[in-house]
């Protein structure tokens, strides 16, 4: 996994830094980072808040530009990657927009990116069926729970195509039953679709039990402690949670976690 | 029934209390002029007839609601009984010259409005240059620069309804560009970001998200804007030797002493703010009801 060739990386970050001017003196949200992700990878990036796990994924996103070091999204540059709609990203909240129905919402970024009618019409109603939401195209985001409104915010980043797939804590607001739903429906989606994604999460069952790779991080200056390849199988229904393997992951997770976490403060 | 119960039984009772306070004024404001009266007749009075004269008044310090009532229907339904519905006596004339004007200040000053908020949220030299004036042009009496908009504009041959009109914008912009701001402003950090992950123009993100998300602020300025742009035309007409609209009468009846007509163009002004507003209020539940925006 790890000496992969170029044209495999779907990112590639190396020496990354990423240091926010405040009124407190500067903020190193990024210290050094570099990592390579592949193409189809499912990469989770865990750690406390604060330590730039989020600022990483905008960084990919080009919504933050790095002060120093070099990363590539596809070969390109974050801005170039953007510009030609390269990822598509799902953030915390599902932000649809309560005056658009589930069908408006989802075909939102399809009438920005000016995709014809017919073809608007056909994606919708594949990437909703994928997502478990057919019939509910004419609701509006209000009658529908917080779990579909974020199943509803993914089918909106996989309309169109993007092959990259950026998620910041997307489950972070739901309850523990609706999350492990979730979750298995998101691995299913990614075996079906083949795409990367980059799952930023501060939960440690979610992040062994979605990944095929996990980037624990810590704060202050944020930095990767650990990078994890999961000896898990491709197939994982959720009881694999209790298999011995996930909970190795686990407890090597946590000790990154531990080693990387100044408690003196 | 508990519809009945619950919304026309509190607004009945307070409209009654009203006109019970209202009455009961009219007794204290003008038992002055009815002692006076009765002293120069030599009459004494005893409450009843005291009370029977203060509410008869032909001057009246407070006229009655019943009197401001019968005068209003004087000048209104009863005129059009008799087909003169649009005579310079009839209350309906003076209105709908008022209205016309309110509606063209309105209509002038919702779009100016609507103009100066898009341009302050877009462009930064705009929110920094044009905000500080707009508040300043509030804090200027709408008095003292009426007469000033009516007589600058009489001397390049601008009059009727337009002067009016302008005082009326003057009033009814200031809602709309302050709640327009507001209102195209509030998508959040994250929708704002979302719309750059899917390389949206600026023209996009303002026409999909900024104006459909402004638009419950755009209807409460609006309303506010309403009610201002009747004030502005209203007093366009106070200072300047008017012969019609509501405040021509307003004017006319104080000169005279005519309470009774003041009172009745006050309540003809309300009823017609009443009547706008509730429009807009249609419009909104109309609109926000289509955009799926209201439950």
């Amino acid at each position: 996994m790890q000496d992969m060739n170029q044209s495999d990386a779907v990112i590639r970050a190396e020496n990354l830094s990423l240091t926010f001017q405040t009124n407190d003196g500067p903020v190193h949200a990024l210290q050094d980072i570099s990592l390579t992700i592949g193409k189809g990878e499912f990469v989770s990036f865990i750690g406390p808040s604060g330590c730039g796990k989020t600022t990483f994924l905008r960084v990919m996103a080009d919504l933050e530009k790095p002060t120093d070091g070099t990363i590539c999204v596809n070969g390109v540059t974050p801005e170039q990657a953007r510009k030609s709609r390269a990822y598509g990203y799902v953030f915390q909240a599902a932000g649809l927009y309560p005056w658009r129905t589930i069908d408006g919402n989802v075909r939102l970024p399809l009438e920005i990116m000016g995709y014809d009618k017919a073809d608007q019409a056909a994606r919708v109603k594949r990437v909703l069926e994928l997502v478990d939401l057919a019939g509910f195209e004419r609701k509006y985001p209000w009658q529908l729970s917080g779990g579909m409104q974020q199943r509803a915010s993914i089918a909106r980043a996989l309309a169109f195509d993007a092959d990259i797939l950026l998620m910041d804590e997307p489950f972070g607001a739901l309850d523990e039953i609706v999350r492990d739903h979730l979750n298995e429906q998101l691995l299913k989606l990614w075996a079906k679709t083949n795409k990367t994604i980059c799952f930023v999460t501060h939960s440690i069952p979610e992040a062994v039990y979605l990944s095929t790779r996990i980037v624990v991080m810590s704060p202050r200056p944020g930095r990767i402690t650990d990078v994890i390849d999961s000896p898990l199988p491709a197939e994982r229904p959720l009881d694999i949670r209790d298999s011995k393997e996930f909970l190795d992951v686990a407890h090597r997770v946590r000790e990154g976690l531990r080693a990387g976490h100044a408690y003196d403060d | 029934m508990s519809w009945l119960r619950d919304r026309i039984l509190p607004v009945l009772t307070v409209v009654l209390a009203i006109i019970a306070l209202w009455y009961a004024g009219a007794i204290a404001l003008n038992a002055p002029w009815a002692y006076d009266k009765a002293t120069r007749t030599g009459e004494q009075l005893t409450v009843t007839t005291l009370i029977a004269d203060t509410w008869t008044q032909d001057k009246p310090r407070l006229p009655t609601p019943d009197q401001v009532v019968r005068e209003i229907w004087k000048t209104t339904g009863a005129m059009v009984l008799k087909g003169r519905g649009w005579s310079k006596r009839s209350l309906i004339y003076h209105a709908w010259v008022t209205l016309s004007a309110t509606v063209v200040g309105f209509g002038l000053g919702g779009v100016l409005g609507i103009l100066l908020a898009v341009g302050i949220v877009h462009n930064r030299a705009m929110d920094m240059s044009v905000m500080p004036w707009v508040i300043a042009s509030q804090t200027i009496p709408i008095l003292a620069i009426a007469p000033m908009v009516i007589v600058v504009l009489n001397a390049i041959g601008v009059t009727g309804l337009l002067p009016k009109a302008i005082i009326s914008m003057y009033l009814s912009f200031f809602p709309v560009v302050v709640g327009m701001v507001k209102g195209l402003r509030s998508p959040d950090r994250m929708q704002i970001d979302q719309m750059r992950t899917w390389f949206a123009s600026r023209w996009q993100t303002f026409w999909k998200l900024r104006l459909p998300a402004s638009m419950p602020y755009l209807f409460t300025s609006l309303k506010v804007a309403m009610a201002a742009s009747l004030v502005g035309t209203i007093v366009g007409e106070l200072p300047t030797g008017a012969v019609a609209g509501l405040g021509a009468r307003l004017l006319a009846g104080s000169y005279y002493g005519q309470t009774i007509q003041i009172w009745s163009a006050l309540i003809m002004a309300a009823l017609l703010a009443a009547v706008l507003v509730g429009l807009i209020g249609l419009l909104q539940r109309i609109t926000l009801r289509r955009m799926g925006m209201l439950r």
